[in-house]
């Protein structure tokens, strides 16, 4: 037993020292940083110091409505994600059932995934006006492909053995693909829909950006266009915080989904 | 893909497979409703010109010298990012996949900070390297740097032991091992990155151009988009959609990752 207790202390130690080193290296980046600017070696009006942008962050968050802002940009995301997922879903499921189709337009969304769908925001504003519909439009036509694409592959790997056991119960068409082909293909189909959902926060938080329209992404333009430079650091810091804080909900959500195999 | 391309080959009675025939009704359709929308005059005039001020603005477009200027300038940058961005990905990841604890120490930053929108940074960039050619290269640089390095880092830890251990016994010096066993085997990863890599830094490059510069691709449709010639804009965008595919599919050939699917 005295034998073991430092070996587990050694073991534990070993497991959170990586870890610990990467966050000590961050930190140290940010000291010199700070000392840097403070030596006048960086200008300060190029790069603010770290503890001005930790002091910005506040204000921004008190003065720069932020939490409306925040609300804002969620909701175009959710709308989006509500959108990719109904129609993904649909075009998914359309293409699986008609073959034909899947044959003639399936490398055809696959092409449209790999565009630069976002370079087209100027015809979307033509399209739609300079409004939250172009944002959320962009994000839909941008994150569309991902959940077609899953959907189709989570349908057509539905294990040959379910597929069987739904046979010899006899069930229906509609039966055997609600019962056996959807609940199976489901984390497949999520995980369309997490990549299709990080696609449209990432096109969303832009657009708004370069359109200088709506919620995170116009608060960073304002800040850049007043000069504000702690702000504009602040507020791209709190963009990446909340992207992050969304992409790892997003993993656990499809963790909690995917099965314990 | 396979499967898809031996049913396309099965022809119909009259020689063209029906997969060929769907498509062309839908591209005609799509054109048909779109021509057809052009001239209703339901919606404000050339919000949807017509087929023919669009082809007549390609044409224009295509044959003017002025464009290749604007797609040189928009190549290099995204040539000079690519080679920043994807040249420090690579060395990012050959150094995380081949060590574990500076993988463990440091990988989660570039994973949760990979899929953050790049384009925010814009003007800090624009602060660091002004508001010419280097502000642009250096956001597509930064919108590559992620998906190379990651790529290359989990393909660096996927190289079969067995191919390594082969090294060993032939006691190859570490260039040797880098030269014959690590690249070889990680040709699919590190062509996978920089495809990623090309088509981010693409984005990038050309929404910074969009937002602010007098040259480039991404500046010829914010032009056009201002001063509202909609033919025009269309041309440059369908142009950009082709090259955009275009260069992507190209990597993917040259690589072949064609054997392999996404």
């Amino acid at each position: 037993m005295s034998a073991a207790a430092p070996a587990r202390r050694a073991a534990a130690l070993a497991d959170i020292a990586p870890a610990a080193t990467g966050l000590a290296c961050v930190v140290a980046f940010f000291a010199v940083m700070e000392a840097l600017i403070r030596s006048g070696l960086i200008s300060e009006y190029i790069v603010p110091p770290p503890s001005q942008v930790i002091d910005a962050l506040g204000r921004v968050v008190m003065e720069e409505h932020i939490v409306r802002r925040f609300f804002l940009t969620i909701g175009e995301c959710l709308t989006t994600g509500v959108m990719i997922t109904v129609f993904g879903v649909a075009g998914g499921v359309a293409m699986h059932r008609y073959k034909l189709l899947q044959q003639a337009v399936e490398t055809w969304v696959a092409a449209l995934a790999a565009a630069p769908v976002v370079l087209a925001y100027p015809l979307f504003m033509v399209i739609f006006g300079r409004n939250a519909w172009t944002i959320i439009m962009i994000g839909f036509v941008a994150a569309l492909p991902p959940v077609i694409l899953k959907t189709i592959e989570g349908l057509s790997g539905t294990r040959k053995v379910l597929i069987n056991v739904g046979r010899s119960f006899n069930l229906s068409g509609s039966q055997q693909f609600f019962k056996i082909m959807l609940p199976a293909a489901l984390p497949t189909i999520f995980t369309g829909i997490r990549l299709g959902l990080i696609f449209a926060l990432i096109n969303i938080v832009g657009v708004e950006f370069l359109i200088n329209y709506g919620g995170l992404g116009q608060l960073i333009n304002d800040l850049a266009e007043r000069y504000d430079l702690p702000g504009t650091y602040a507020a791209i810091c709190f963009v990446i915080l909340v992207s992050v804080v969304f992409f790892m909900t997003l993993e656990k959500i499809e963790r909690w989904l995917r099965p314990a195999t | 893909m396979a499967a898809t391309g031996h049913l396309t080959k099965a022809p119909t009675r009259s020689g063209v497979s029906a997969v060929t025939l769907l498509r062309v009704g839908l591209v005609v359709g799509a054109l048909a409703i779109w021509e057809g929308l052009a001239r209703s005059g339901w919606l404000y005039r050339d919000v949807v010109p017509s087929l023919l001020a669009i082809a007549k603005a390609l044409v224009a477009l295509l044959t003017s010298g002025e464009y290749y200027f604007h797609l040189g300038v928009t190549v290099g940058e995204i040539a000079v990012a690519l080679a920043i961005g994807g040249g420090c990905g690579v060395v990012v990841g050959l150094i995380l996949g081949g060590n574990r604890f500076l993988a463990r120490a440091f990988e989660i930053y570039l994973y949760y900070l990979g899929p953050t929108p790049k384009i925010i940074f814009f003007p800090v960039m624009i602060m660091w390297f002004g508001v010419g050619s280097g502000s642009k290269i250096a956001l597509g640089a930064l919108s590559c740097f992620f998906p190379v390095a990651l790529s290359v880092a989990a393909g660096m830890r996927e190289i079969d032991r067995v191919l390594i251990r082969v090294g060993r016994s032939f006691r190859a010096d570490t260039w040797q091992m880098i030269a014959k066993i690590y690249l070889p085997a990680m040709r699919h990863p590190i062509i996978n990155g920089v495809r990623l890599g090309l088509g981010i830094a693409l984005i990038g490059t050309l929404l910074a151009e969009t937002k602010l510069s007098n040259k480039g691709i991404g500046f010829l449709i914010i032009n056009a988009y201002s001063t509202f010639d909609m033919p025009r804009m269309y041309a440059n965008l369908i142009v950009l959609f082709v090259i955009a595919i275009g260069a992507n599919a190209l990597v993917g050939r040259f690589g072949g990752l064609d054997t392999i699917r996404r």
